[in-house]
């Protein structure tokens, strides 16, 4: 016999080797035959609703584009859910624009997963004539609808895309931010404004280059000229203001980062190149200005490498649901949790999550903090019982009382902790700034010295070759070289599903020196345990005797194996037993059953296998042994081999909310048992990660819950572990999907190899400059060599790090 | 000569002027969503399933 269970079944399942029918909507596997149309079948009711509403438009063609492309709609939810969002409050925050008759909202649909999936979307009007039309916006997951608004509600459109099986994702933090987008906009007008002004300043630039002295028409050089300087005045007032911005903050700290020699550089070019052309003294470096700023620019978009789908800011706002049934005077009506006060009852049904901290009222119930605190078995409950805010209702349904409002629960105040308000990186001195105060100064003391010798012979020389100097040594080559180093290595990661924020994480990472560890949910699978049965084949009577018996104590161990069994459990047991440590034991219809551990049921043999970290729980029938439950909380796959590569290079530590009772399997993983601790609140955990800083260390968190979140934002690399990136996941740097947890290691490793590369461009950079330098201090800078050196040194270190970067990650197996 | 480099000009500043406009109009906000849109069909391929088949299969459902 073996029992899975598996409630947070994803439903796009890719399944290819089904052999058993598969539902013609989802793809899943069929139960059973008796749901169908026709030829095609159905793994339930929910799946064969969305087929019939299509059918019934026409929009078969779904089915089409991509096999099996659907999404089981949500079940068993009351019908005016999206009710709420009829409230004039909630609806101001969610629709986005509305005027006349037209109305135009945007929701998050995380189900949206193909081709289908957008075909679909964007056919809303042919569904229903009150929407006017729909938008989908894949890489970010949305779809924007607009509809009639006398005719439609903004619940009807939700509910519209729900039935579908889209249900539309709206919290609080969803709500009314928008604006990310607009600086990736100036950005890319920044950039066209530098192509343009680059390409046509080369184009004027070529006579010069390319004629002896006095072959061009004064007239027409100096027309060339005056052009070139219109067309680069924008790109010196509007195109490079970041790195004025950001040179002049670098200066107001008293560091000198590397966009300070970069704002002297370009100041300098155009400045002389300006001077040049107007005193008609030569032709100016203009195109080198322009086409340096081109590359800059370039370098910058290539290290933003922005996942729309991802937050890496959520806090509790986006875990909490958006609505909660309240309950006034025997009738139901869906509320903002926002409105909710102290006093109010509230329903909440099987999986919903307690948006408060109450007081439960009536029937008792288990609740699922796994999330909140790391604890990896639901408490039970029973009626008067204090509940925090955040836990899920696991069974029926539940009334409460609202004792606190949602805004001052509990499991809130972690967030008024201080370091939720510190920059992220302000502590990180970058390998490039470092480099750049060293070159500052060396550059600036080169360019002075060249400038007092030439001062002997003559005073335009040396003015000329201090700005030469600066001009040359522009360090456009060694700004470019991290960004594209960590930029692919940004892109490299992401394609191992692990999404990381920034470039300064990446950097952060290299320098990692602790790594800590959290349990349940992240070298856990947050999925239920799985729970199998060997030995004899229980008949069903003996399933019924075993579940009946188990339901008599409140051990997770047995509350697992009740849950595992799908029989009834109504038998009556006499003297029942519970036996700490030990097992439970009791007389069902006549027979004694005992379970519990080996050793006790006289078996010799260890609990815990070390190979499949498997709890063993045996059973026996009237002192026969029938057989064990084999209990895995499920860790994930490849644990091992990147724990052990973990532990031999960093100090690894475990923290988990959890009890001591999976320590076995966890000193057998770690290897040692100092460095694991058990029974952690968020508080803990956060002091835990702020005290090993204190001593030194560099820390990467690794976590999944919001009990994480403190330590996630304390330390130096907060990884965020989930199974679906689109679910919630606290405020991190870096989202890691939970099937990839085993490639963490080669990761940091990744990092680590990435800034090696960045040091030796460094190096080729560098050379660059003293080559520039050389023609400089002796007066020969000519425009043509600038304009050869200048883009000609960018474009071999961008190539050498883009390459090299590649390269190691090829021979780390990341590609 | 003079004619040929203002014509040249005008050329790149409408140029400038469009990719202005297209990165204003949003144009990059959504670089992916666009090239699967443009292999959908206007018409409609599908068809109703002929109703008999859908109602016997309500008479299977309820065995």
């Amino acid at each position: 016999m073996t029992v899975k269970f598996d409630q947070y079944q994803t439903n796009k399942s890719s399944d290819k080797q089904i052999e058993k029918l598969s539902c013609f909507h989802c793809g899943d596997i069929c139960p059973d035959q008796k749901i169908s149309i026709g030829e095609k079948y159905f793994c339930c009711h929910g799946c064969k609703t969305v087929f019939e509403i299509l059918n019934a438009n026409e929009l078969c063609e779904y089915y089409d584009i991509e096999e099996t492309p659907g999404i089981t709609p949500k079940q068993d939810l009351i019908t005016d859910r999206f009710a709420y969002l009829d409230d004039q409050v909630v609806k101001d925050q969610v629709v986005e624009f509305s005027d006349g008759k037209v109305e135009k909202v945007t929701f998050h649909t995380p189900a949206m997963h193909c081709t289908s999936c957008i075909w679909l979307l964007e056919k809303l009007h042919d569904m229903d004539q009150r929407v006017y039309s729909s938008i989908v916006n894949f890489p970010r997951k949305e779809v924007a609808i607009s509809y009639n608004r006398e005719d439609m509600q903004l619940s009807e459109a939700a509910a519209l895309i729900s039935a579908l099986g889209y249900e539309p994702l709206i919290s609080l933090d969803t709500v009314g931010k928008r604006e990310q987008s607009s600086a990736e906009k100036k950005l890319y007008l920044k950039i066209g404004l530098a192509g343009f002004a680059f390409g046509n300043v080369m184009i004027l630039s070529f006579p010069e280059y390319l004629s002896r002295a006095g072959d061009v028409d004064p007239l027409f050089k100096m027309v060339f000229g005056y052009l070139s300087l219109a067309l680069s005045l924008p790109v010196l007032l509007y195109a490079t203001r970041d790195y004025y911005a950001s040179a002049w903050a670098g200066i107001k700290s008293k560091t000198v980062n590397i966009d300070v020699p970069i704002t002297l550089g370009i100041g300098m070019l155009f400045f002389r190149s300006a001077w040049e052309i107007l005193t008609q003294t030569g032709a100016g470096y203009l195109d080198s200005f322009t086409g340096l700023v081109f590359f800059l620019l370039i370098g910058r978009i290539f290290q933003q490498k922005t996942y729309d789908v991802l937050s890496f800011e959520r806090d509790y706002k986006s875990f909490f649901p958006l609505s909660v049934t309240r309950k006034v005077n025997n009738t139901e009506a869906v509320v903002p949790v926002s409105k909710l006060m102290p006093g109010d009852r509230i329903i909440v049904r099987n999986q919903e999550l307690i948006p408060a901290d109450s007081v439960l009222l009536k029937s008792d119930t288990t609740i699922d903090y796994s999330f909140v605190s790391g604890e990896s078995d639901p408490v039970s409950k029973s009626a008067g019982d204090f509940i925090y805010a955040g836990g899920r209702q696991v069974g029926t349904t539940i009334e409460l009382e609202v004792i606190k409002e949602p805004s001052q629960s509990y499991l809130t105040q972690l967030w008024n902790n201080d370091v939720f308000n510190k920059p992220r990186f302000s502590h990180l001195t970058k390998l490039v700034n470092q480099v750049s105060h060293y070159f500052t100064f060396g550059v600036l003391a080169i360019a002075i010295i060249a400038a007092l010798y030439w001062l002997q012979f003559d005073t335009a020389v040396a003015v000329k070759v201090f700005t030469a100097v600066l001009i040359v040594a522009c360090p456009c080559a060694l700004a470019l070289s991290s960004p594209f180093a960590l930029g692919t290595a940004l892109r490299i990661f992401g394609k191992q599903g692990f999404y990381v924020k920034n470039t300064e994480a990446v950097e952060a990472l290299s320098k990692i020196d602790t790594v800590i560890m959290d349990k349940t949910g992240t070298l856990t699978e947050a999925r239920q345990d799985i729970i199998e049965f060997s030995g004899e084949t229980l008949s069903s009577n003996e399933q019924q005797m075993v579940k009946s018996l188990v339901q008599h104590s409140t051990h997770p161990l047995s509350q697992k194996i009740f849950q595992a069994l799908d029989v009834d459990s109504k038998l009556k047991v006499e003297s029942f037993d519970e036996l700490s440590g030990k097992g439970i034991k009791g007389l069902v219809q006549g027979h004694e059953l005992k379970v519990g551990s080996g050793t006790w049921l006289g078996l010799i043999s260890e609990e815990i296998d070390a190979e499949d970290l498997k709890t063993r729980v045996y059973l026996s029938i009237d002192g026969k042994i029938k057989g064990l439950f084999l209990i895995a909380n499920v860790y994930r796959q490849g644990l091992r081999p990147m724990l052990a590569a973990l532990v031999s290079n960093f100090k690894t530590i475990l923290l988990s909310g959890d009890t001591e009772r999976e320590k076995a399997n966890l000193v057998n993983l770690f290897g040692n048992e100092e460095d694991l601790y058990f029974r952690q609140t968020p508080e803990d955990k956060l002091a835990f990660v702020a005290n090993i800083q204190a001593s030194g260390a560099h820390v990467l968190m690794v976590g999944d819950g919001l009990n994480d979140a403190g330590a996630l934002r304390a330390s130096e690399v907060g990884v965020a572990v989930t199974d679906d990136v689109s679910a919630f996941s606290p405020a991190s740097d870096a989202i890691l999907t939970g099937d990839n947890l085993h490639l963490l290691a080669s990761f940091i490793k990744m990092s680590k190899a990435t800034m090696s590369v960045i040091v030796a461009s460094f190096i080729i950079s560098i050379l660059y400059n003293i080559v520039g330098v050389g023609f400089a201090v002796v007066g020969k800078l000519s425009p043509l060599v600038s304009a050869i050196l200048m883009p000609a040194s960018s474009i071999s270190v961008v190539i050498f790090t883009t390459f090299l970067t590649s390269l190691r990650a090829r021979m780390m197996r990341l590609t | 000569m003079f004619l040929l480099m203002a014509a040249s000009l005008t050329a790149s500043l409408i140029f400038l002027a469009a990719y202005i406009w297209s990165v204003r109009s949003g144009q990059f906000d959504d670089k992916y969503t666009p090239s699967v849109r443009i292999l959908f069909d206007d018409k409609k391929k599908s068809k109703k399933m002929e109703p008999e088949s859908v109602s016997g299969s309500n008479e299977e459902e309820k065995e």
